[in-house]
């Protein structure tokens, strides 16, 4: 039953990625401009730019030259980066595992601190816990989401020097790791000297990242707790002599839990689509760095598999959220 | 609306006040840049590159520090100002109208226009903003039209939201059944009656708006999609600041606050009028 709907959601995939595909091939062959041009010195004469054009295939009608992508991309090749002149694909894994690494450690801290604030909060509700919750989270939200990467790097990088700016390790240190999931392998094989080098490195961007969902998650959590707190089951349980503690944690939580997974779930793509500009504000080596340079530079095979990449996290996290609403409410599990 | 008695209330609420003050200071410094700053925005001082924030207020001294071209962050930043009110306004009116409009006509008409409407907006706001409208401008090309254009055309499903519900919610009042047994056009109704009733929580959302396409343009020209980075905008000293942050912090600095304190006025000036112009708040 849960894996015939994991494979239906997984084949309902398919034709929206290949939407995308489409959607973004057209988009970016209508916009004006010649990716050749970013190639060449000024004033490069003619023969060399038709040559150029020739070897990209940019000399093909369009309906040919979609052919010809849509069968490499099938084939998993999106071709070679005009810029860098490397293989689309392999440019893109290679900087794939920095930003998952980055987004998990955003939204494991968001969820951590956003539950604590909401059960903080409910728990000294009498006692001006909640108030100092909405302010705290008010103060957060208020402050545009850009500025406060920024602001970290002026505080803990520069008036107070302990975190260091930018990349992802110490680029003297020579890593020796297999893959590029470097804080998960480094962990796992205990080198944990390294394992601190990149969590030091991350620090300020994933809490940049994470600052503003943590605020919704507290406020929403906050919200429906205090609602279930209400309810009759929760003062029963008083009234039987559990402590509050244990009645937030162990029977309101559960119940108040729906509201924040749906949030969080969509808040998640928002957090994915955040890393552009938090990669590029710390100079971080993930795909949202790589799509911002690409962006400059035209780069247009790099372009079309990092909107398909994104766009597939995209659709894995609305996967994920749609389990895990079966997991935790067992009427759709069983209806 | 209009009438003075709920402009001389305004004025008493704290919020409207220090909002409209920070926002005055911000339309002050846009519209006489030339006199208040004190060099030219695009001068290079070579000899006094990265200078510090000096307080001697001379004819040499940068009283907010240099960049790394010497060129002086105070003027800069009173410059940056005419690029951020322009943002401000154009996209700001433009996304209001253009989602207000749309949002009438769901909220008004129903049936299959308002089902077309609210798919879209589904669609739409499913995107992250940031990354759209980056893939946005390097579609358009770069430079500040195609930055409030991207606004437009991501922004606009704010407005659409809230001003479809709110439109709703006004055609079932009592008022509205009134106006058609009175024999009143649905044209009439519209603007007349609804359009009036609607416009307050347009315009709370059009100050809210206006702080937002401040950011959005300052991102943009952070990551080096907006105008060239010769011409002084925050986001362009902040992208600058960014790379000489450990010799000249000042840069940054400067315009991160300059950015904050324009977004907060806009916020603070919007959370005001919220209360300000609806009746049961007041």
């Amino acid at each position: 039953m849960f894996l015939r709907r994991i494979l239906f959601r997984l084949l309902q995939a398919i034709p929206t990625l290949a939407g995308v595909a489409v959607l973004v091939f057209v988009l970016v062959r209508v916009v004006p401009g010649d990716p050749v041009a970013m190639m060449i010195p000024p004033g490069a004469d003619d023969a060399v730019v038709l040559r150029l054009h020739a070897l990209y295939g940019l000399d093909k009608p369009v309906w040919n030259q979609f052919t010809i992508w849509a069968g490499q991309a099938l084939t998993g090749n999106f071709g070679v980066s005009i810029t860098t002149r490397q293989n689309v694909t392999g440019l893109i894994f290679s900087r794939l595992p920095a930003t998952l690494e980055l987004v998990f450690l955003a939204a494991t801290i968001a969820v951590a601190v956003g539950g604590a604030l909401a059960v903080m909060g409910t728990r000294f509700s009498g006692r001006g816990g909640e108030v100092a919750v909405d302010a705290v989270t008010g103060f957060v939200l208020s402050v545009p989401d850009f500025l406060w990467g920024l602001g970290f790097i002026v505080l803990f990088g520069v008036l107070l020097p302990v975190l260091p700016i930018s990349g992802r390790s110490d680029p003297t240190r020579a890593l020796g790791l297999a893959t590029d999931f470097t804080l998960t392998e480094s962990f796992l094989r205990l080198r944990w000297g390294i394992t601190a080098d990149v969590l030091a490195h991350m620090a300020m961007p994933a809490v940049a990242l994470a600052l503003p969902l943590a605020a919704m998650i507290a406020r929403v959590l906050k919200a429906s707790l205090a609602e279930q707190m209400g309810q009759d089951y929760a003062l029963l349980s008083r009234v039987k002599g559990f402590s509050r503690w244990h009645v937030i944690l162990a029977e309101a939580l559960r119940n108040a839990a729906i509201p924040t997974v749906s949030l969080t779930g969509v808040q998640l793509t928002f957090l994915v689509g955040g890393t552009v500009l938090i990669e590029k504000i710390f100079s971080y080596p993930g795909i949202g760095s790589l799509a911002i340079d690409a962006v400059i530079n035209r780069d247009l095979p790099l372009i079309q598999g990092l909107i398909l990449t994104f766009a597939a996290i995209f659709i894995l996290i609305n996967l994920a959220l749609d389990l895990s609403y079966a997991a935790l409410d067992p009427r759709l599990r069983h209806g | 609306m209009a009438d003075p008695g709920t402009l001389r209330h305004a004025l008493r609420n704290w919020r409207v006040l220090i909002g409209g003050g920070l926002l005055l200071a911000l339309v002050i410094a846009a519209i006489f840049a030339p006199l208040l700053a004190p060099y030219d925005p695009l001068d290079q001082d070579l000899a006094a590159q990265l200078a510090a924030p000096d307080w001697h207020f001379s004819s040499t001294t940068h009283a907010l520090g240099t960049d790394s071209l010497g060129r002086d962050v105070l003027s800069r930043l009173i410059f940056g100002s005419r690029v951020a009110l322009t943002v401000a306004l154009v996209a700001g009116i433009l996304t209001a109208l253009v989602g207000t409009a749309l949002g009438l006509a769901a909220g008004f008409f129903g049936g299959w226009v308002d089902a077309a409407i609210s798919r879209a907006v589904d669609i739409w706001s499913s995107f992250p903003p940031v990354l759209l409208s980056i893939i946005l401008v390097a579609l358009i090309g770069t430079g500040l039209w195609s930055v409030v254009a991207a606004i437009v055309l991501i922004d606009w499903t704010r407005f659409c939201r809230v001003v479809r519900a709110e439109t709703l919610k006004q055609r079932r009042l009592d008022y509205v059944d009134a106006a058609v047994v009175a024999g009143l056009t649905p044209r009439r109704i519209l603007w007349r009656e609804v359009v009036p009733n609607v416009l307050p929580l347009a315009l709370v959302l059009l100050t809210l708006e206006m702080g937002i396409a401040v950011v959005v343009e300052a991102i943009l020209s952070f990551v080096g999609l907006s105008i060239s980075s010769d011409a002084p905008s925050w986001g362009g000293m902040i992208a600058e600041g960014r790379e000489v942050v450990h010799q000249a912090p000042w840069v940054l600095i400067g315009a991160m606050l300059v950015l904050l304190a324009t977004v907060l006025g806009f916020n603070v000036l919007g959370d005001g009028l919220k209360a300000e112009l609806d009746p049961v708040l007041r």
